[in-house]
């Protein structure tokens, strides 16, 4: 690990360099195993925040409370440490810049993490791809990628919604409830426009979004969706 | 001893009867949600299931016919490649034995086919012999759509994206024909057992 950064308070993104990294398509996870001094070993799937960049990547860790793995790499995971990673893993829930628009990307708290790998591709490759994204999180301070969103959103070409759930900072005129269909159906590229669409979240809120996009006309073979629990990839 | 975490000891959580849990998996008691996209949503009375391919005539059979044919409540451990085993999972459904019994076929592979476009290969045999079944309820209700309602393939020696949610029919193949996932880097058989999670493994 190269570095650590503090996103949320239960968030932190790990910075590695990975020598021999073959690189990868923003959507895509790795497999991190830890391993301890007796041989015990504890695995679980991580998605990649950041699009290929040489030898360098970007994971993004919320801490679950319970976690056996996720703990250890938000916070005893120190730069200088080693770890063993395993990857890129997935082709399904890929996007890269030469696919095309429009965009669509609804995603619930750490989410946001494989939607953000394609936000920062299409930023760095300078695209002008219309995107959306509509991200739920409980509360304003939850925002993973807060600023960057901000910045991204400022841009051009980029509509950034949000939808908090729990608590709104005084003022607040966004959204102040769950990703539901009419939200959807006001913030969503109309199936005219023909979007590739990612959802990404906990099993409510991508039932419930990939629900409201089918209802509201979109193919659902231009829907992609990944799930979690703590894990990410196929049943 | 090759490479250690540093500071890393692990929970350790007690994980159930020893030689119930496959290599890299930990056990868990809710029932993670996982697809690749919406949930179909499947009226029974348009429900069917289709063994066809390599076979003289194909068979179909409508929900009622389907649910009219002998079936069985089996308690098996099911193991996610993404790392979740289930221990006793409670199921009723078909075996695959009473729905290819009658089928003449001289193919070696199956491709199961769902609702929304899904597909996973296996071979024939894997299917055959009480290993598997296609099931319509769990925990003794009807099967949710999100965890595959009306009814999914049950294989649960095989890694969990075996289990087809929402099938609706299976294809018998004399050459072997990789399905979604295994098109996108997932090992080819996936034996838990085996830790087979990806190709290569």
């Amino acid at each position: 690990m190269a570095a650590a950064v503090d996103e949320t308070p239960g968030v932190r993104s790990l910075v590695l360099d990975c020598p021999g990294w073959p690189g990868h398509l923003p959507g895509q996870h790795v497999d991190v195993r830890l391993t301890a001094e007796d041989g015990y070993q504890a695995q679980r799937s991580y998605s990649i925040a950041t699009p290929a960049d040489g030898t360098r990547l970007t994971l993004t860790i919320e801490r679950i409370a319970d976690g056996e793995v996720s703990p250890y790499l938000a916070d005893e995971l120190r730069p200088g440490d080693g770890l063993e990673l395993r990857g890129p893993i997935g082709g399904w829930f890929v996007w890269e810049p030469a696919l095309g628009g429009p965009l669509q990307l609804v995603g619930g708290g750490s989410g946001v993490v494989p939607l953000m790998a394609m936000l920062r591709a299409r930023a760095a490759a300078g695209a002008d791809i219309p995107a959306r994204l509509l991200l739920s999180a409980r509360s304003w301070d939850e925002v993973i990628y807060r600023d960057e969103l901000e910045r991204l959103g400022a841009g051009g070409g980029l509509e950034v919604r949000f939808a908090l759930t729990r608590a709104q900072p005084p003022g607040w005129t966004g959204y102040a409830r769950r990703i539901d269909h009419d939200m959807l159906g006001e913030v969503a590229w109309s199936p005219e426009e023909m979007p590739r669409s990612f959802v990404c979240g906990p099993t409510g809120l991508v039932e419930a979004a990939t629900r409201a996009l089918v209802e509201l006309g979109h193919d659902p073979a231009t829907v992609k969706a990944e799930r979690f629990g703590p894990t990410g990839g196929p049943g | 001893m090759g490479f250690v975490s540093r500071g890393f000891r692990g929970r350790r959580r007690a994980d159930g009867p020893p030689g119930r849990v496959p290599p890299g998996q930990y056990v868990v008691t809710d029932f993670p949600v996982l697809s690749a996209g919406p949930t179909p949503d499947v009226p029974l009375d348009e429900w069917r299931f289709t063994i066809a391919g390599e076979v003289d005539d194909p068979v179909s059979w409508s929900w009622d016919e389907f649910r009219a044919l002998p079936s069985e409540r089996v308690t098996k451990d099911i193991h996610c490649v993404t790392k979740w085993s289930k221990l006793d999972t409670d199921w009723e459904g078909v075996s695959l034995d009473v729905l290819l019994d009658g089928v003449d076929t001289a193919a070696e592979y199956a491709l199961a086919r769902s609702y929304g476009g899904y597909t996973t290969n296996l071979p024939l045999e894997d299917l055959l012999d009480g290993k598997a079944w296609v099931a319509y309820a769990f925990g003794g209700a009807p099967l949710e759509p999100e965890h595959g309602g009306p009814a999914r393939l049950l294989v649960p020696h095989l890694y969990f994206w075996k289990s087809a949610k929402w099938v609706t029919g299976i294809d018998l193949l004399a050459a072997d024909r990789p399905g979604f996932w295994e098109n996108y880097g997932y090992h080819n058989y996936g034996d838990p057992w085996l830790e087979q999670r990806y190709a290569g493994d």
